[in-house]
Parts: C-alpha cells; structure tokens; sequence
C-alpha cells in the first residue's frame, strides 16, 4: 500500500518536472510547477515531515508561484516562445542530463552499495525526549528546539536575511523607477 | 522495497531535470524555476536522510533551505523586472549589454 503511494507521488513529481522543462508555455510551466511541489510535498508526508510538507505547500506551491504568475502576468510576455532551441542546445543539455542521472544510478545501482543505505524505517517518535532531544521526532517542537539551541545563529541570520532581501526588493524596484523618469527628462 | 535509495533515486533525476532545464532553455523565467527544482531535490534527499538516520538536523536545513529560497526567488524576480523594462526581453540570447 506505502509502495503504492510512493510511486504515485514520484511520478507526479517528475513527470510534472520534466513538463516544466519541456512546455513552451510560461504559465503552463509554472501550474505544473505547483503540481511538482505538491507531488514533493507528498514525498515529504512519507518521510514523516508532517511540518515541511505544510511548509512546502504554504511557501513554495502558495507564496513562490504566485509570485512566480504574478511577474508572468505582469511582465506580459509573448505566450509562447518562438525560438526552438537549436540541436546543439539540445544535444549538450540531453548529455549533461544523461551524465548527471547515469551517474547516481550507477552509484545507487552499484553491487554492494545497498548495504551504503538503510533499508529500514527506525520508529517514528512523536515527542522528542529529553535523553534524546534532537532525534527525528513528528513534533513540531523538535524544530523549536533545535532552532533555538543548536541552530541559534543561523536562525536569527535568516531573519536578517529575510530582512536584507524586503529592503534589496525596494531599493531594486525603486531605482528601476527612478532611472525610468530620468530617461524621460532627458 | 523502497528505501533510502528510492528517495535518493527520485531526488537525483529531479536534479537532473533541473540541470537539463537550466541547459535548454532560453526564458529566464523557466530558467529560474529550473534552479528551484534543483533546490528541492536537495530538500528531498535532505529529508530521507534525517528520516533514516532518526535525527533532525536534516529538517532543520531544509527549514533554512526554504527560507533562503523564498527570499532569493522575491529578489531575483523583482532583478527580472527590472531587467525587463531595461531590455524588454526575457530571453537569454537578447541580454547582452555586458558584452563587448
């Protein structure tokens, strides 16, 4: 039954990854993207990062994309694009891809790599312990935790990140305008 | 069965397909979504391996993996708008004013 769901959600995202490489068509490109995040966010579930997989659906197939549609619509770009890509695009990006992907099956394929991986699922614990407070827990107080003891400065320099990046938008956007006008006087 | 290796195989391919995309295409915008597939995969691989190895560091990153893409995606897209009323265009081949 697991298996089952497993494979549904692997094809789902990479059979709508492999369309948003492949589709001509910007908006079409960013809806299958969302149906790829979503299949992700599914992947997640199975993995039992119950917090990630809302985070995943929230922040990228909510927040990102439809930043993503917004700059599409807003850019009003022609639909499609005319220029097909030449054979030698496509000749060197299939190889880079063949390469890449031939390349880890062959070391996840590799007689004697099974035992590299764990095969079993240890227990899920749902409350993390104290004996053990960052072991793999469905809580979401493992990551409170976690974020604000070990991961104490990197959690408070992505805020500030968060906070450089609000003010790099404005800035980017408003000297964008402000050249805009001198053009026009001049 | 499935293992750890089924979620590595999964986010192998996706990080393929997202360097197969980055290769062939031409609109930044499809571009930039390539980039954000490979993120993922990353996040996926990233997940298994703290799921079986029964510790949280690894959802951890992925945390901050989502954070830092959410704050990359909003300044490289308002960068393509600007780009976009410089240049009116968002193909590749048409952005070459650092050329020459």
């Amino acid at each position: 039954m697991v298996e089952y769901f497993y494979y549904f959600f692997a094809a789902l995202t990479l059979i709508s990854a492999l369309l948003v490489v492949v589709c001509r068509n910007t908006v079409n490109s960013a809806l299958f993207m969302i149906l790829s995040f979503l299949g992700m966010a599914g992947l997640f579930l199975m993995l039992d990062a119950f917090f990630l997989a809302i985070l995943q659906v929230l922040v990228y197939a909510g927040a990102v994309m439809v930043l993503f549609l917004f700059v599409i619509m807003l850019l009003d770009v022609e639909a499609t694009e005319k220029s097909r890509p030449t054979w030698v695009t496509l000749l060197a990006s299939l190889l880079g891809f063949v390469a890449l992907a031939m390349g880890a099956l062959y070391v996840f394929y590799e007689p004697g790599s099974a035992a590299l991986f764990s095969q079993q699922l240890p227990e899920v614990q749902t409350m993390p312990t104290d004996a053990a407070p960052m072991a793999f827990t469905t809580s979401v107080r493992s990551f409170g935790y976690g974020l604000f003891s070990k991961y104490m400065l990197p959690f408070q320099l992505a805020g500030f990140l968060l906070l450089v990046a609000v003010i790099g938008i404005i800035l980017i956007s408003k000297r964008s305008l402000h050249s805009d006008n001198n053009n026009k006087k001049q | 069965m499935l293992g750890l290796q089924g979620y590595l195989i999964i986010s192998t391919l996706l990080f393929a397909i997202g360097f197969f995309g980055v290769l062939l295409r031409r609109n930044t915008l499809v571009l930039y979504m390539s980039l954000e597939l490979m993120l993922n995969s990353v996040n996926l691989a990233l997940v298994a391996f703290s799921r079986y190895n029964n510790i949280m560091d690894g959802n951890l990153f992925v945390f901050f993996i989502i954070t830092v893409a959410a704050a990359e995606v909003a300044v490289g897209l308002a960068i393509i708008v600007a780009l976009f009323r410089k240049c009116r265009s968002l193909m590749v081949q048409d952005l070459t004013r650092l050329h020459n």
